[in-house]
């Protein structure tokens, strides 16, 4: 009989976890047979990968393009100081075979598109998205749907966290929920900020990933009761968790692109509205303009955001609120600024669309780029 | 009955929570919500009533607890 007590290392290595019952030397077994592929090394995918290097995964994967910088690293554990500036991924991946040399580890520094998703995805048993963009997120779910891939699901913003498992059949209809069920369209680039926009508590994304740690260890182990048809809230303020039942659209499915083929030709970032930069300036322009006559500066940001823009006159209008209201520019050349550009950029182009005899400006970069 | 507002709702009505009388049905309240926040036309929700999701127009007694749920980007 196969059992732990023929790897004298494994055994010694595991011995805590199959000692549980339910979990035995069977369990370990999936879990050292099993794949999985975690997209984004970053505040959530660290701890998802440490934890499951750490239980013996067998193959785990890691797709990231980007590199550390000295602002990741209150979230992003596997990095240190002298990681700025190196990519992620093969130092991820790195870290964990110090941790876990039994283990095989495929680094992916790339780009998650409609062209290579399928080809990187379709050998792995689970996917785990700890991604930080609807455009990402919306391309892996619907390849996990097109594939019937299990994809455990997590998400974050400021205080709180999202975590769910996708595709796997659920409730007495056996139903394969997926996060088109949940928000069967994207929302608008600019409609939801990000963590650099809007912060993160360091350690939220270590709470969330290690419940996403939890649910894939229970998918390849076939142990205990997985999220799948249900969504799980933390708010790291109040300790409040909620598990909400989900339930299966009508129109879900057919959001997804039917094949392959039709994968490949669809636009996410499109169908994320993630808006054409042709009205961005960057820093340089942006001082040489204010010194001309009928320029207005608006700060979009929400008004408690710092740094405050002291050293030019301007106005502040929320995005939010800028949208809703019905306004008069007087000037003739209006120049929109946020925090990093992205909500900027949405205010110039939903502007130029608005008012068709003003010309709209977004300061590339936002205030985080003037400071440099 | 009282509304729970999660992630960036919560900052777009000003509070993580609302009360208001009691509506007839998610549709009514949705419509008024809406009317009170005008910032909720805008962005995508998910409407739960007793920790269930729902997506079509659901009948609410008073004693229902509502939550609206926003999609997360961060990671």
């Amino acid at each position: 009989m196969k059992t732990m007590k023929n790897l004298p290392a494994s055994y010694q290595r595991y011995q805590r976890q199959t000692l549980l019952p339910g979990f035995g030397d069977a369990g370990q077994f999936k879990l050292l047979a099993g794949s999985v592929l975690v997209i984004g090394a970053g505040g959530l995918g660290c701890p998802v990968l440490q934890y499951l290097a750490a239980a013996g995964v067998g193959t785990i994967g890691i797709v990231d393009h980007d590199v550390v910088s000295l602002s990741n690293l209150h979230r992003q554990v596997l990095y240190g100081m002298d990681d700025i500036g190196n990519p992620k991924a093969p130092i991820a991946a790195n870290r964990l075979r110090a941790i876990n040399p039994e283990l095989n580890f495929h680094v992916y520094q790339e780009y998650m598109t409609p062209l290579n998703i399928i080809h990187i995805i379709k050998d792995y048993d689970v996917i785990v998205d700890g991604t930080d963009n609807f455009t990402t997120r919306y391309l892996i779910n619907d390849a996990c749907v097109l594939l019937s891939k299990p994809l455990v699901f997590g998400a974050i913003s400021r205080f709180e966290g999202q975590v769910a498992v996708f595709n796997v059949p659920s409730g007495k209809e056996g139903h394969c929920i997926h996060y088109r069920d949940l928000f069967p369209h994207p929302p608008q680039d600019g409609e939801v900020t990000n963590c650099a926009e809007s912060g993160v508590l360091g350690v939220l994304p270590g709470i969330i990933g290690a419940w996403m740690a939890n649910e894939v260890i229970k998918l390849l182990a076939g142990l205990g009761k997985t999220l799948s048809g249900s969504l799980l809230t933390y708010n790291a303020l109040t300790n409040d968790t909620m598990q909400w039942q989900l339930q299966k659209r009508e129109d879900s499915d057919a959001l997804v692109p039917p094949t392959v083929a039709a994968l490949h030709k669809k636009d996410y970032a499109w169908e994320c509205g993630v808006p054409s930069t042709d009205l961005e300036i960057d820093s340089a322009s942006f001082e040489e303009m204010l010194k001309e006559k009928n320029v207005a500066l608006i700060d979009v940001r929400e008004l408690h955001e710092t740094p405050l823009l002291k050293r030019w006159e301007h106005m502040q209008i929320p995005l939010s609120e800028l949208m809703e209201s019905q306004r008069e520019f007087i000037a003739e050349n209006i120049v929109f600024i946020c925090q990093s550009g992205k909500r900027s950029i949405t205010a110039a182009n939903w502007a130029k669309q608005k008012y068709k005899d003003k010309k709209f400006y977004s300061v590339k970069g936002g205030v985080e780029g003037l400071k440099a | 009955m009282e509304i729970l507002f999660f992630g960036q709702l919560a900052d777009m009505v000003g509070k993580p929570s609302w009360q208001t009388d009691t509506v007839q049905d998610t549709d009514a309240l949705k419509a008024r919500l809406e009317a009170t926040f005008k910032g909720l036309q805008q962005v995508k929700y998910m409407i739960a009533v007793n920790k269930k999701m729902v997506q079509t127009n659901t009948t609410l007694s008073c004693t229902d607890s509502i939550a609206l749920m926003p999609p997360f980007s961060g990671g």
